[in-house]
């Protein structure tokens, strides 16, 4: 540093140097040079072809739920590519690290990677892919004009980015956790993981968390408050009921979240002693606390997921679901008993025989509601007029690939073959099963069901179905072998491997790595290819797959104000019903529609979020305490901002709904 | 802001919004005084116990001074945030009865977890245990 006073230095720059720039490790400079170049093509762009002013006024600013969803699903994406180039990187390294091999990655940066990888496609890919779903279909599905809290709703997005950031910045600035994806103490603790890694990852998820417990309050406040009249909770479409419990089960485990990481940061920063080895602290009750959030975690993400697979399988099977009671009961009991079962995570701490079979058995009751959701899903096929598109391929192998997981799951249900796969990679392959082939490929379904609605044209099938085939067939080869290997004894997170037959399962496993990048590269073209031809693409009637609930009774991309007159519901499966009964748009009568205004201070907030959390990553403490400051002056600022409404005159709903009219 | 536009919106059909509108809370001077004395007196009574040393021994009054802090919960759960089995439709204390289940989860399973822990050690290592200080 140049600078003449070091103490100075150190107040401004905290604990951070030139050292923690990795100019050293040729990897984070290729990646570094590369992100920039992409970087400054992207910015330079936007900024050529004028698009800031579009960006900030239609996007980044927007309180419209559907354009908060989109974001998040953008942002579910970009991560999902920097989550899998993690993937590609352990698959590569073991694939090549046997004997006297010792890959290309040293121990240091391999340990980042899957912390990364993990915590990364967790929070930062599910995540924002759940809540960009809920967000963009819900309130169409309910036939509400936005969320309960259309401003709280573009704050939570951009929290969710700003911890994303964080994560990131932790690529070329510092290092990132060499701890796994939950950073267990004694490992996290300051005497042993002393650098920057276990902050960023603190810092990274509560600036996120924050987003996502707020989120979850105003869409449970959306679905409890704003549905269309006539619409009971036993008439809400079954994505909206799953969504309900997801947001209620977000809202309930991620204080739990919060509560656990500000006692690790306690220990780390203050100097207590909750989770230490010494002087009475218990790192078993991170374990425990961790897992009480961590396993309704799981459900939180696959409960939607769930729904999605619910609204594609009647939509294709051209029939309504089978039993919907059945459904919205499994959806309950599943959300309940997820808060019993936590401590499966765990079976090897040390605990008892009772305690360890009361939660074996709990775990294993959660197959049955489970299991008569699938039954629900064939039931509802059976003898239907099953269209194959892309959203019901995902179905389909949805119910393949998550039964299998399912079982193995029950496998490691019971303590004693826990004993011998904990932590193994049997444990690895069940947990990508149920994830990847439950939540990843009900959101790939999804994004292909809804794209219509959003846009107003269809995804390219061609393209989809390649990228379906390479996904799910890269899947198989990518983590069969990961059973067999877990079976034989491979733990997890190793670098390097001394037995030479083992080699040509890891290889397996890198081919199907690679199959699941083309099925990645597949789909960027799929989005790519139906942008070009989106002509040919276009869909007019705002009902492409002949749905069955609300949201498809608007036009594509539906207007700002969803519905110019508020439906009316009779039935479950509203929009068929009213198709049935040859219902007519209105034309006439428009009222002028009372809507929230944009605002930039969820932007502000969350950049002075972003600002805070990487000052206290490097003990920058006056920048924290100013931009902390500046946080509550800035949340307390926009509470006088009483212009926050306009109304959409009624001559401009007649004209918009005119276009549609004539179109 | 928000929630003006979205009654606004719901306005346009015949109101039969099934659990919508806010019903209006019952505010008396005698709930809000009532609920001060109690929750006062729930205070200062721990608060003499420990002092005035009653109880010769810890264990009851921890027990009794806990008994005293649910009871203060309820109290102001009651008198400050007017909760009833009404309010809200009934979301309210469904929210109240799912958050109970859930606290009494966590609590007892932590609890019976992290007194579990030491089962599967070794007997020799236990009695090292119970000898440390």
């Amino acid at each position: 540093m140049t600078f003449q006073n070091p103490d100075l230095a150190k107040l401004v720059f905290g604990r951070l140097t030139l050292g923690d720039i990795p100019y050293d490790e040729p990897i984070l400079v290729y990646t570094f040079i590369g992100v920039a170049i992409g970087a400054i093509v992207l910015l330079g762009l936007i900024t050529y072809y004028h698009k800031w002013g579009y960006l900030w006024r239609e996007w980044f600013t927007s309180v419209d739920h559907k354009k908060i969803g989109i974001m998040y699903i953008v942002l579910a994406m970009v991560m999902l590519l920097r989550g899998f180039s993690d993937a590609l990187m352990m698959r590569a390294q073991q694939a090549i690290a046997f004997g006297p091999h010792e890959g290309y990655l040293p121990a240091a940066h391999y340990d980042q990677v899957f912390t990364a990888h993990g915590t990364i496609m967790i929070f930062f890919v599910a995540m924002p892919f759940i809540t960009g779903l809920i967000n963009f279909v819900m309130p169409l599905q309910i036939g509400s004009r936005d969320v309960a809290f259309p401003f709280l709703n573009n704050f939570s997005f951009w929290m969710t980015v700003s911890g994303a950031l964080l994560v990131m910045t932790s690529l070329f600035i510092g290092v990132f956790a060499r701890t796994g994806w939950l950073a267990y103490p004694p490992l996290s603790e300051l005497p042993t993981s002393p650098d920057s890694g276990v902050d960023y990852w603190i810092w990274g998820l509560q600036v996120a968390g924050v987003g996502t417990t707020l989120s979850g309050i105003n869409m449970i406040a959306t679905i409890v408050k704003m549905r269309a009249p006539g619409m009971t909770m036993m008439k809400m479409p079954i994505f909206t009921w799953t969504a309900l419990l997801a947001n209620v089960l977000i809202v309930a485990a991620f204080p739990v979240l919060t509560a656990t990481l500000a006692l690790l940061a306690l220990d780390r920063y203050a100097g207590t002693h909750f989770f230490t080895n010494d002087l009475g602290g218990n790192y078993m009750m991170y374990v425990n606390l961790i897992w009480v959030w961590g396993h309704p975690e799981v459900y939180i993400l696959v409960l939607p997921a769930f729904g999605v697979y619910s609204e594609v399988t009647s939509t294709f099977s051209r029939k309504r679901l089978f039993g919907y009671a059945s459904m919205v009961y499994a959806t309950v009991v599943i959300a309940v008993l997820s808060y019993l079962v936590w401590l499966h995570h765990f079976f090897t701490m040390g605990s008892g025989a009772s305690v360890n079979s009361f939660f074996g058995i709990t775990t294993m009751i959660i197959s049955i509601p489970t299991g008569a959701k699938i039954f629900n899903w064939m039931f509802t096929m059976y003898r239907g007029r099953i269209v194959y598109d892309v959203p019901m391929l995902w179905v389909v192998a949805f119910i393949v690939t998550f039964v299998i997981g399912g079982m193995t799951g029950v496998l490691l249900a019971v303590p004693p073959a826990d004993f011998e796969l904990h932590n193994s990679l049997f444990l690895i392959a069940h947990f990508h099963n149920v994830i990847i082939g439950g939540v990843l490929f009900g959101m790939f379904a999804g994004v292909n069901y809804w794209f219509p609605k959003a846009f107003g044209f269809r995804l390219d099938a061609f393209w989809g179905k390649v990228s379906f085939w390479f996904w799910v067939v890269g899947f198989y080869f990518a983590f069969m072998p990961l059973y067999w290997l877990g079976l034989m004894g491979v733990t997890r997170r190793l670098r390097h491997f001394d037995d030479p037959s083992l080699k040509i399962w890891f290889e397996v496993a890198a081919f199907g790595a690679v199959l699941i990048f083309i099925g990645i590269a597949a789909m960027i073209v799929q989005i790519a290819v139906s942008i070009i031809r989106r002509e040919q693409l276009r869909d007019t009637t705002g009902d492409p797959w002949h749905g069955r609930t609300l949201e498809w009774s608007t036009s594509s991309p539906p207007p700002p104000y969803n519905f110019a007159f508020t439906p009316k519901v009779y039935d479950i499966d509203t929009w068929w019903e009213m198709k049935r009964h040859h219902w007519r748009r209105p034309v006439e009568g428009f009222l002028p529609i009372h809507m929230p205004k944009n605002t930039g201070t969820g932007v502000y907030l969350a950049a002075l979020s972003f600002i805070f959390g990487f000052a206290m990553v490097w003990y920058m403490w006056p920048l924290a305490i100013i931009s902390f400051v500046a946080l509550l002056a800035v949340a307390i600022h926009h509470t006088f901002n009483y212009n926050r409404d306009y109304y959409i005159p009624a001559d401009e709903v007649a004209r918009t709904e005119a276009v549609r009219a004539g179109a | 802001m928000s929630d003006h536009a979205t009654h606004n919106a719901h306005d346009d059909g015949h109101h039969e919004h099934a659990h919508d509108g806010v019903e209006d809370i019952h505010v008396t001077l005698k709930g809000y005084a009532t609920g001060f004395c109690a929750a006062a007196l729930l205070t200062i009574l721990p608060f003499w116990l420990v002092m005035s040393g009653a109880f010769s021994k810890t264990g009851p009054a921890d027990a009794f001074i806990l008994l005293l802090a649910a009871i203060q919960i309820i109290v102001h759960m009651v008198y400050f945030l007017h909760l009833n089995s009404k309010s809200q439709g009934g979301w309210n204390m469904l929210a109240l009865v799912f958050t109970i289940v859930l606290v009494v989860i966590t609590l007892s399973g932590s609890i019976w977890i992290m007194y579990h822990l030491n089962q599967n050690m070794m007997p020799s290592m236990m009695r090292d245990v119970h000898n440390l200080p």
